[in-house]
């Protein structure tokens, strides 16, 4: 299982490859939308990849809950080897 | 109708033999092919294996993150419109942008976007679709992004009718700027089709050249042993502008673009009228709109794609609508060089054709060995001069369907 640093440094190179943000930005405190500029459609392009990297399942409608990058990373540590 | 003068003040180009407008530009005056035998896997078991690549892949040139977000189509006239704005010398302030408006053709849209999602579906399931694809895919999709790319809100528009696509966006604008509705148009064309499906159907339609052994010499148009067209793939884009807006900020105009004749033959769905009649009516309609007339053209950018129909049929309707005039005109297929662009091609030659006007050159049509006798016209086989003084050229593009598109430069 990957620890949360782990997660937060995928997902941060997920984000820097979807949208271009340096992956030094995506710290755990970041709003994906207010901060990141991460728009929806990137969004989804972000939960795809993910799912993929992390083995979780991530329903769409969860996605509106995942505003910042913490709460992505305690949704992918909570649920990851369930897909 | 309202006779607004309209130029051309800025030009962008990527294509097969240049990245930018004067390396296309020089490589034309060469008489360089931008023809080569397909390379990658996928182009082994297709009949025909020919096609003329971009000479500059778009990821060298873009933003990494801002190419990803856009079909290959859209990535050629964003490369093609940052140019030409460029060129034009304007900036944010330059022009309102409720009076800024694009016209971007293309003929086939984002089908690789389309395909390749389609893969990903079938082999990885639904999940895996870009939630981009539909905004990539979208034939309006290259005109809509250099909308965004440059503020313009006088409306976007994406004209489509197969190869003639390219010239009615051309036409579109002169249109938007004639009506009052916009003062300036990034007008264009863009096409991205070299991808097996695309090349297996234009080959199930006996329309593509199967000269394998020497694919640079494929494209052949007036010569007596042409075998079809080779595709090509890249985009160009003009900036045009009304002459009063353009003096205002002592622009630099290249040439007029004094008119366009938009014809239907209504007569098939793929084969050209084989009198060229319809043609005839859309050069004879640009001199009507243009106010020029068949003693002012020195010099034609020939739609000729290297078909064994389509160049001769052409070569008819030329001869219709210029009469007696037709002795003292220089034709030209710069698609031998280029292969055929589809929905880019008429915005790429017609650069071409403002650049001869500019230039007094004409490129050569390379790889005509042996012309075609019911061919009556003075084809520029070599590099060719043109007239000094005020005079005048067409750009003619034909597309399936049966459009007929014929843009009238004059020079400046």
């Amino acid at each position: 299982m990957a620890s949360t640093e782990e997660i937060r440094s995928g997902l941060a190179d997920i984000v820097n490859e979807v949208a271009g943000i340096p992956a030094d930005d995506v710290q755990l405190d970041k709003s994906f939308t207010d901060d990141l500029d991460v728009d929806s459609l990137s969004m989804v392009e972000v939960v795809v990849a993910a799912e993929e990297t992390f083995g979780v399942k991530i329903p769409d409608d969860e996605v509106k809950n995942l505003k910042t990058v913490g709460d992505a990373v305690a949704f992918i540590e909570t649920n990851q080897g369930t897909s | 109708m309202s006779t607004t003068r309209i130029v051309v003040t800025g030009l962008g180009a990527t294509s097969p033999v240049g990245g930018d407008v004067p390396s296309t530009w020089s490589a034309l005056l060469a008489g360089t092919s931008g023809a080569a035998l397909l390379t990658e896997d996928w182009a082994d078991d297709l009949p025909v294996r020919i096609a003329a690549r971009v000479a500059v892949e778009p990821l060298d040139v873009l933003d990494r993150v801002r190419a990803r977000r856009l079909d290959r189509s859209g990535q050629f006239a964003l490369i093609a419109a940052l140019e030409a704005w460029a060129d034009s010398g304007h900036t944010d302030t330059t022009v309102d942008s409720e009076r800024l408006g694009v016209a971007i053709a293309s003929g086939i849209g984002g089908v690789t976007t389309l395909l390749n999602n389609y893969d990903l579906l079938r082999d990885k399931g639904p999940r895996r679709v870009s939630p981009l694809s539909i905004p990539m895919l979208m034939p309006n999709s290259p005109a809509a992004n250099v909308g965004l790319a440059f503020g313009a809100k006088a409306g976007v528009h994406t004209p489509v009718s197969a190869c003639a696509s390219g010239n009615e966006a051309i036409a579109h604008g002169i249109d938007m700027i004639r009506l009052g509705r916009a003062d300036v148009v990034i007008v264009g064309g863009t096409e991205a089709a070299i991808h097996p499906l695309p090349l297996a159907a234009f080959a199930q339609m006996m329309a593509l050249s199967r000269r394998h052994d020497e694919p640079e010499r494929a494209s052949r148009p007036w010569d007596t042993n042409r075998d079809g067209f080779v595709l090509g793939e890249g985009a160009a884009v003009l900036v045009i502008e009304s002459a009063e807006h353009a003096a205002a900020r002592g622009a630099r105009v290249y040439a007029e673009v004094a008119g366009a004749g938009v014809t239907a033959d209504a007569h098939d769905i793929a084969q050209p009228d084989p009198e060229g009649l319809g043609a005839t009516r859309a050069m004879k309609a640009a001199f009507t709109e243009s106010g020029l007339g068949p003693r002012d053209i020195v010099h034609i950018n020939a739609h000729a794609t290297s078909t064994p129909q389509g160049d001769v049929a052409e070569c008819q309707a030329i001869t219709n609508a210029l009469g007696g005039e037709v002795d003292h005109v220089v034709v030209t297929s710069t698609k031998s060089m280029t292969g055929h662009l589809l929905g880019g091609a008429g915005a790429l030659e017609s650069v071409a054709t403002i650049l001869a006007l500019r230039d007094r050159l004409v490129p050569p049509t390379i790889n005509v060995d042996d012309l075609d006798p019911a061919v009556k016209l003075d084809i520029a086989t070599e590099q060719r001069t043109l007239p000094s003084g005020d005079v005048a050229a067409l750009n003619n593009s034909f597309g399936f369907g049966g459009h007929n598109v014929a843009i009238a430069f004059r020079s400046a």
